[in-house]
C-alpha cells in the first residue's frame, strides 16, 4: 500500500481519473460497464500532468457507448460467451437438455397432463401396457412402414394400488420440487457467497465473528435437525421447504469461498483497488466474487442436487407435511403399503426414482462441464500435458472436491 | 470449538423445546390408542415420565446444561433408560455401519480414479467416467431401496432389517458375527454410491499431479516408477481427498437417519429418528450432541493434521484489511 501513496494523492483529485484505473484493474473478470479503454490510464506521467482528463479523444468515447451497446456488451460477455463456451461441451449439452426438459415438465407438462385421480385405471397396472391407449387428437391408427402407431398409452408408467396414473404423479410433483431446488440453492450459494467473500476480504475481527456463524453451521446436525425443523414449522409452500434444507448447508459453502478469497484478496488487482480507495463493497462484490464466478455456479448445481435428495428422503420417511404429491410422497406411499414385497408393484418405486436421478445426472454433468468452462487453469495446464487429447477428458479435480465438500 | 459446541446444543434445545407436542402427548396418544382411557393414560404417563416437560424453556436449559457438562444427559422418556446408555448401545452398531462403508467407498473411489487417470481418455476412462456420474446420481437411500427390494425381498441374499437374526446368542461366535455382517451388508453397500465422486475427485486430483513439472524432474533423476507413483502422484492426489473423507463423516451420520429406518437397522439414526417422532426431549438432545461432537472432532482433527500432511496449508494469512 505504502508504495502508492504518491500516486493515490494525485488520483483522488479528480473523479474521472478513479474510473479510469478501475477499468484497468477490472477488464480481466470481464467488466466492461464503464468501458473507456484509453490504455494509457497506466502511464502515470501524463496523469500526474493531470493532462487526459480533458483530452478529446476520452470524451468522444464516453459520449460513442449508447445504452444499448452497453446491453449489448453485457449479454455478449456473460449471456451469449459462457453459453457458446458451454455448449461445445457434450456434457454440457445433455445436462442443459435433461433440466430444460425437467423445467417444461415442471411448466408445460403440468399444464396438459392433469394432476393423479384415484380410480384412474386398474390397480397397478403394468408400465407400457399396450392393452391400454387411446387416440389423441382424434388421429386414428397410422401405419408408418414397419412400424405401426397404435395411440400413446393410457398409463405410460403404470398405476399405483389405488388406480393413480404414475406418469400424472411424476409430471405434477415437477414444479414443487423445482421450486424447492430453486429457493434452496439460491438461499444456500447467496449466504454462502456473502457470508464467505465478507469473512475472507475483511480478516480481522469480522472474520472471527463470521467465520465462527460458519463453523455453527456446518457443525449442525444437518438432517436430524431438518427433521426437527420441519416439525417445528410444518411448512409446505416448496419455496420454505427449499430454504429449510438449506439451512445447514451454506455452511461448506462460505468456508470454501472464504479460502479463495484469503488467496485473492492478495492480487495486485485487489491491492490496486484498495489503494485507490474504491469502497470495501465494491471490491468485494465487483472486483472479487466475479473471479468466483464458476465456484458459485459449480456449488449452485450442487445444493440443488443436495435439495433434491434431502427433499425426497424427507417425503420418503413421511417427515415433512405436504398438500401434493411428490417423487418421495409417491415413495413413501409405496413403501407403506408394503409394496417392497409385491413383484407387480416395483413400478411404483421405480418411477419417482428414475425421476430423482435423471435431474439429478442432468445438474451433475452440467456442474462438470461448468467446471471445465471456467477453470482455464486446469484445462491449459491439462492441454499442455496431453495435447491430442479430446474433449472429455479434464478437469473434475474441482467438481469432486465441491461435490463431496457440499 | 468449544463455543461451536456449545451453540449447537443451545441451538438444538431450543428448536427441540419449540416443536409443537411434547413427550407427554405423544405418549398418552400412544396408551389412548392401545385402548387406555384418556384420564388413565395421563396419570400412567405422568408417573412414569422422569422429566417434566412443561417446565419453562429457560430453567430447563440451565438445568440440562449444568447436567450435560457433569455427563448427565438424563433420562430417555421413551426408552425408560438413560441416554447415555441408550446411545452406548446403539451406536458401535452406526459406527460399524459407516465405518466399512466410508473405507470401502473411498477406497474404491480411490482404485478407480487412479485407474482412470493412468488410462485416460481410453474407453475405460469413458466407461468409469459415466458410471461414476450415475453412482453421484443416485440417492443412497435409492440404492438402499433398490437393493432392498432385490437383494432380500426378492432373492432373500439378506436379511430385510434388523441388527442381527434373532435368537442368536451375542459373542464372539461364528453364527453372530456372520449374522452381524450380513445384516450390516446392505447397509454398507448403500455407501458405495459415494465412491463415484470420491472417484472422479482423485481422477482429477491425479490428472492435475501427472502434468507436474517436478514429475518431470522426478523421471529425469532416475527414480523408479514405484517411487513416482506412492511418494509423488499419489500423497499429492490424496491431499484433497483427506478433508472430504473427515467432512463426508459427520454428513453420514446424519444421513443414518434415513439410511437406518429403510432397514430398520436399530442404530443411532433410527433411534434419533424414534426420539423425533416420539418427542423424546432427553435422547434427541444426546443424539444430536453425539453427531455434533463427532463432527466437530472430525474437522478438528482435519484442521489440526492438514498442515502435517500438506505444509503448503500452513500459512499466515491473519492480516486485517
Amino acid at each position: 500500500m505504502n508504495p502508492t501513496d504518491e500516486p493515490s494523492d494525485d488520483m483522488t483529485d479528480t473523479p474521472t481519473d478513479g474510473e479510469q484505473g478501475e477499468t484497468g484493474a477490472a477488464t480481466t473478470d470481464g467488466d466492461l460497464s464503464d468501458a473507456i479503454p484509453t490504455g494509457d490510464g497506466s502511464s502515470d506521467a501524463t496523469m500526474t500532468d493531470g493532462g487526459t482528463v480533458d483530452s478529446p479523444f476520452e470524451v468522444v468515447s464516453e459520449y460513442e457507448e449508447s445504452r444499448m451497446d452497453r446491453a449489448r456488451k453485457y449479454y455478449d460477455a456473460y449471456v451469449y460467451a459462457p453459453f457458446a463456451i458451454i455448449w461445445r461441451d457434450w456434457r454440457a449439452r445433455i445436462g442443459f437438455t435433461i433440466v430444460l426438459f425437467y423445467v417444461l415438465m415442471g411448466t408445460v407438462g403440468v399444464a396438459i397432463i392433469g394432476a393423479a385421480e384415484p380410480l384412474d385405471g386398474p390397480q397397478y397396472l403394468q408400465p407400457f401396457n399396450p392393452n391400454y391407449t387411446h387416440y389423441p387428437f382424434g388421429i386414428g391408427e397410422v401405419s408408418l412402414g414397419i412400424w405401426t402407431y397404435t395411440g400413446i398409452w393410457e398409463h405410460p408408467f403404470g398405476t399405483d394400488i389405488m388406480g393413480r396414473d404414475l406418469f400424472a404423479q411424476i409430471v405434477n410433483s415437477t414444479d414443487a420440487i423445482l421450486k424447492m431446488i430453486l429457493a434452496g440453492s439460491l438461499f444456500a450459494v447467496g449466504t454462502g457467497t456473502i457470508i464467505g467473500a465478507v469473512a475472507g476480504y475483511r480478516g480481522g475481527t469480522v472474520d472471527t465473528v463470521l467465520s465462527s456463524i460458519t463453523d455453527v453451521s456446518i457443525n449442525l446436525p444437518g438432517f436430524p435437525l431438518v427433521m426437527v425443523l420441519a416439525a417445528l414449522l410444518e411448512v409446505s409452500n416448496p419455496y420454505y421447504v427449499g430454504i429449510l434444507l438449506s439451512v445447514a448447508a451454506w455452511g461448506g459453502i462460505a468456508r470454501a469461498i472464504r479460502s479463495q478469497v484469503l488467496t485473492l484478496r492478495q492480487e495486485s488487482f485487489v491491492e490496486s483497488a484498495r489503494a485507490m480507495g474504491i469502497p470495501r463493497r465494491r471490491i468485494v462484490f465487483k472486483d472479487i466474487v466475479p473471479h468466483l464466478m464458476p465456484y458459485v455456479v459449480i456449488n449452485m448445481t450442487n445444493s440443488a442436487r443436495r435439495v433434491i435428495f434431502e427433499a425426497a428422503g424427507l417425503y420418503y420417511l413421511g417427515i415433512l407435511p405436504y398438500e401434493d404429491a411428490n417423487w418421495g410422497v409417491t415413495l413413501n406411499n409405496a413403501q407403506s403399503v408394503g409394496a417392497y414385497n409385491r413383484p407387480d408393484a416395483f413400478h411404483w418405486f421405480l418411477a419417482p426414482m428414475l425421476a430423482i436421478i435423471g435431474i439429478s445426472i442432468g445438474l451433475i454433468l452440467l456442474g462438470q462441464s461448468l467446471d471445465r468452462v471456467f477453470n482455464p487453469r486446469v484445462r491449459a495446464r491439462h492441454e499442455k500435458t496431453t495435447a491430442n487429447e479430446e474433449v472429455e477428458a479434464e478437469s473434475e479435480p474441482s467438481t469432486g472436491d465441491m461435490l463431496t465438500g457440499k | 470449538m468449544i463455543f461451536t459446541v456449545w451453540a449447537v446444543l443451545t441451538l438444538s434445545f431450543v428448536m427441540i423445546r419449540m416443536m409443537p407436542g411434547n413427550p407427554m402427548g405423544a405418549m398418552v396418544e400412544n396408551l389412548r390408542q392401545s385402548g387406555v382411557n384418556p384420564v388413565r393414560a395421563r396419570e400412567l404417563v405422568r408417573v412414569r415420565m422422569a422429566i417434566d416437560p412443561t417446565k419453562p424453556i429457560i430453567p430447563a436449559y440451565f438445568e440440562y446444561m449444568v447436567n450435560f457438562f457433569q455427563g448427565n444427559l438424563g433420562r430417555s422418556t421413551w426408552y425408560q433408560m438413560p441416554v447415555a446408555t441408550k446411545l452406548a448401545q446403539v451406536t458401535p452398531w452406526t459406527l460399524f455401519v459407516l465405518s466399512w462403508g466410508v473405507f470401502i467407498s473411498f477406497f474404491a473411489g480411490m482404485a478407480i480414479g487412479a485407474l482412470m487417470a493412468y488410462w485416460e481418455g481410453s474407453k475405460l476412462d469413458v466407461g468409469f467416467t459415466s458410471f461414476a456420474v450415475l453412482m453421484g446420481s443416485i440417492p443412497f437411500y435409492v440404492l438402499a431401496i433398490l437393493m432392498l427390494i432385490f437383494m432380500a425381498y426378492r432373492w432373500g441374499w439378506f436379511p430385510t432389517g434388523g441388527r442381527v437374526r434373532a435368537g442368536v446368542e451375542p459373542g464372539l461366535n461364528y453364527p453372530y458375527v456372520a449374522s452381524m455382517i450380513q445384516h450390516a451388508a446392505l447397509p454398507v453397500m448403500s455407501y458405495l454410491v459415494a465412491s463415484g465422486i470420491a472417484s472422479l475427485g482423485m481422477r482429477g486430483n491425479s490428472i492435475r499431479v501427472l502434468g507436474e513439472d517436478y514429475l518431470r524432474v522426478a523421471r529425469l533423476r532416475g527414480l523408479s516408477d514405484f517411487t513416482i507413483s506412492t511418494q509423488y502422484v499419489a500423497r499429492n492426489a490424496v491431499l484433497p481427498l483427506y478433508t472430504t473423507l473427515l467432512i463426508s463423516i459427520g454428513e453420514m451420520f446424519g444421513g443414518s437417519v434415513v439410511l437406518e429406518e429403510v432397514f430398520q437397522y436399530r442404530g443411532l439414526g433410527f433411534v434419533v429418528y424414534q426420539a423425533v417422532n416420539q418427542r423424546d426431549y432427553p435422547l434427541m438432545m444426546g443424539g444430536f450432541a453425539l453427531i455434533t461432537l463427532v463432527t466437530v472432532a472430525a474437522l478438528l482433527f482435519a484442521d489440526l493434521t492438514y498442515g502435517y500432511i500438506d505444509p503448503r496449508a500452513r500459512g499466515g494469512k491473519d492480516e486485517s484489511y
